[in-house]
């Protein structure tokens, strides 16, 4: 509150009061540091909304021009044509998402607790993979589960894609081109955004309250249950949606990884926009998937009953 | 959570808010932001600002041509595919390009910048509606979508006599393609034919010549690729079933729709691919594939269990086209440019490093001199009999476009 100070009181050694009033200084300081943020959010971010929003309620074709007529009737359209690819869609990243909690949490915490001087080290092996591009990390899985290759050939001879494929994961002996290589990608592809938040939230629990709850006779079992997986559900919690949220919009994945029956609604949105040109499904059907994942979060962060997240 | 809500504090409590607010040090709370963030944007989005949106269209551009300064400025803006040009060993140079500068001293920048053709119409696009300058000077894209931009007059008509080499040496094949009689507005920059391709030893010895082949062998299931360019994997079905991709009627159309969605739906197509296809092939992920010649002939030098055939019922040939857009401000240097790789040297020059199908006659004997193989390589130099077999995919109404598009896209699974 300095500057509140130095405005209403002026230092003693102040000349006689002039004509000119005080400067005061502190008045558009805030204003101007969150100018450059607020500018970014109005044109990258509202101004697009608007215009998307605009979209979805016009009609038209590229040659005769669009017109706002409020066809609010698009939004039903499309939901009504694209649901399996929003099912699929949630589907896909929840179950990537579930994935990377499952991967994630022991990475973390193993990161967090016991890596010791090797802590830097992992860390920098989790990140290091966003050094090289998305795409060729995602094509990267073509090599890794290509039919021919040993991951498909060891599962085969163990049988396990016997019972995937029975489930309906995988097709006969492959993975590529089926749910079960999309659902890799995703994990494979979004799991740092997983692991980081976790770990910035388990490494700043207090060591001592661990031997607390050792001096209470709590197991080592029970000291997770009902101190550590607690204390980190703030990193759980943005970890979920950090993973939850980009997984359920991408297209990427299911596009190289996938085969017809696995498209998700990001792959519905692209050959909306770009190859058939109905700008309108493409933006009415973007307005659901938000209004989608915003209702979903809502309700899980009310839920998991915590509300700063990391 | 509870530190803002206007309600329930006391006037005092809401004058020192405010102070804070404007005199603070860190003082505006994230929530309060956020909820003025989410009011202004509302206000922004007030109903009438939406209807005040909208896309103009496309056919109402004025101002077709821009000043041609290509007399002041010795420069132009050439926007091409990845590796659709020649390269020197360093990688850096391309030598025909240099030689083109050398002999007329206009500067080419240029650029890689195309890399799919409904990406590169989604970039072009707002510009060009809105009857701006795209700073291009010269573009390269497929017959279909620079059927599109003529359509829609969004390119420039071509000066004849700027281009007596292009005019003279034009294959006979491609002279006068149903969306641009004449080839008033482009020129073909290099042919593209689909063929079928496949992986001799994951084939493990069924044979595949046909698209009939590709979808109906069981023993091929799940391992049979077709490419997301609804032309190329729908003409070619065309052509199996007996119809002309060049006359075809909409029955024929959902005809071949529904032939491929069978396949689909027994699981005997994989996938519907991009460029992709080419390293499914090589690992034999792919036993067969609809495939683009070009690429064939360079992944054949690499894995020698690749080869390709041709259906005896024909395959299909499209060709990505030079055209110049409206505003354009180096037209005539375009124009010379266009020319320049219709002289039998540059052509050769070309089609011996890129091997697709060379759009300009009388090049053999100047390719015989740079690699013999290349000259006699029907995919690159097309004989009478290659040429006779080629079929190119009519041009489609805006209606037909999109209702077509849309059924190909709900094959392939979006």
């Amino acid at each position: 509150m300095s500057t509140l100070t130095e405005a209403e009181a002026p230092p003693p050694t102040a000349p006689v009061p002039t004509a000119k009033p005080a400067r005061r200084r502190g008045r558009w300081t805030p204003y101007l540091l969150l100018a450059p943020g607020l500018i970014w959010l109005v044109v990258f971010f509202a101004m697009p909304m608007v215009y998307q929003a605009s979209t979805s309620v016009q009609t038209g074709s590229l040659e005769e021009g669009y017109r706002v007529t409020w066809h609010v009737a698009t939004y039903w359209d499309a939901l009504s044509e694209y649901y399996p690819q929003f099912l699929r869609s949630v589907l896909y990243a929840g179950t990537a998402t579930f994935l990377c909690l499952l991967l994630g949490y022991p990475l973390a915490y193993l990161i967090a607790f016991r890596a010791g001087r090797w802590r830097n080290l992992i860390l920098i092996l989790v990140i290091a993979p966003f050094f090289t591009s998305f795409l060729i990390r995602t094509l990267a899985w073509k090599t890794i589960l290509a039919d021919g290759g040993p991951v498909v050939g060891a599962l085969n001879s163990l049988h396990v894609l016997d019972v995937t494929s029975w489930l309906g994961l995988t097709a006969g002996d492959r993975v590529l081109a089926t749910p079960l290589a999309v659902v890799c990608g995703l994990t494979y592809n979004f799991l740092p955004f997983m692991i980081l938040p976790l770990y910035t939230s388990l490494e700043r629990i207090d060591g001592r309250l661990h031997e607390a709850a050792g001096d209470l006779y709590a197991t080592p079992l029970t000291t997770f249950r009902k101190v550590t997986f607690p204390l980190s559900m703030p990193g759980v919690v943005s970890g979920t949606l950090l993973t939850f949220i980009p997984a359920s919009g991408d297209y990427v994945n299911a596009e190289l990884l996938g085969s017809t029956n696995t498209q998700m609604i990001g792959n519905v949105i692209q050959s909306q926009f770009l190859r058939i040109l109905d700008y309108p499904t493409a933006a009415a059907l973007s307005f659901i998937l938000m209004a989608a994942i915003l209702i979903m979060v809502t309700v899980y962060i009310r839920r998991s009953g915590t509300e700063d997240l990391v | 959570m509870e530190q803002y809500e206007p309600d329930r504090l006391s006037p005092a409590q809401v004058a020192a808010m405010r102070r804070s607010l404007r005199n603070g040090r860190a003082a505006l709370s994230r929530r309060s932001l956020l909820r003025a963030g989410t009011g202004g944007a509302l206000a922004v989005g007030a109903l009438g600002t939406l209807s005040a949106c909208g896309i103009p269209a496309a056919k109402n551009t004025a101002g077709v041509s821009s000043e041609d300064r290509s007399a002041k400025e010795k420069e132009i803006a050439f926007s091409n595919w990845t590796e659709y040009m020649d390269v020197d060993d360093s990688g850096k140079r391309h030598p025909s390009l240099d030689a083109f500068t050398r002999r007329t001293g206009i500067k080419v920048k240029y650029t890689e910048d195309i890399n799919d053709n409904v990406e590169f119409f989604g970039k072009i696009k707002p510009q060009l509606a809105a009857g701006q300058a795209t700073g291009r000077d010269l573009i390269c894209v497929t017959d279909w979508l620079a059927a599109r931009l003529i359509r829609f007059g969004w390119v420039q008509k071509l000066d004849q006599s700027n281009l007596p080499h292009a005019f003279t040496n034009l294959s006979q094949q491609f002279r006068s393609p149903d969306w641009d009689p004449g080839r008033a507005h482009s020129y073909p920059w290099q042919g593209i034919s689909t063929v079928i391709a496949f992986n001799r030893k994951a084939l493990d010895g069924e044979e595949v010549k046909s698209v009939s082949d590709l979808l109906d062998n069981p023993k091929l299931k799940g391992r049979i690729g077709f490419l997301s360019e609804m032309r190329d994997s729908i003409g070619m079905t065309l052509l199996d079933m007996g119809k002309d991709p060049a006359t075809f009627s909409d029955d024929d159309y959902d005809a071949a729709i529904a032939r491929l969605q069978k396949a689909v739906d027994k699981g005997q197509i994989r996938r519907f691919t991009g460029n992709d296809y080419t390293s499914d092939l090589t690992k034999g992920d792919l036993a067969a594939c609809v495939a683009w010649a070009g690429d064939v002939v360079q992944l054949k030098a690499d894995s020698p269990d690749v080869d390709f055939v041709i259906p005896d019922s024909g395959y299909m040939t499209s060709t990505d086209n030079l055209l110049i857009p409206n505003k354009a401000r180096h037209k005539t240097n375009a124009e010379r440019l266009i020319d320049y790789y219709y002289e039998p040297k540059p052509a050769a020059e070309l089609a011996a490093y890129i091997n697709y199908v060379c759009p300009v006659d009388g090049v053999r004997a100047e390719l015989a001199k740079i690699d013999e193989d290349a000259a006699n390589n029907p995919l690159i130099i097309p004989d009478a009999a290659m040429a006779a077999k080629s079929h190119a995919f009519r041009s489609l109404t805006q209606k037909e476009e999109t209702a077509y598009e849309e059924k190909f896209a709900k094959l392939t699974g979006a």
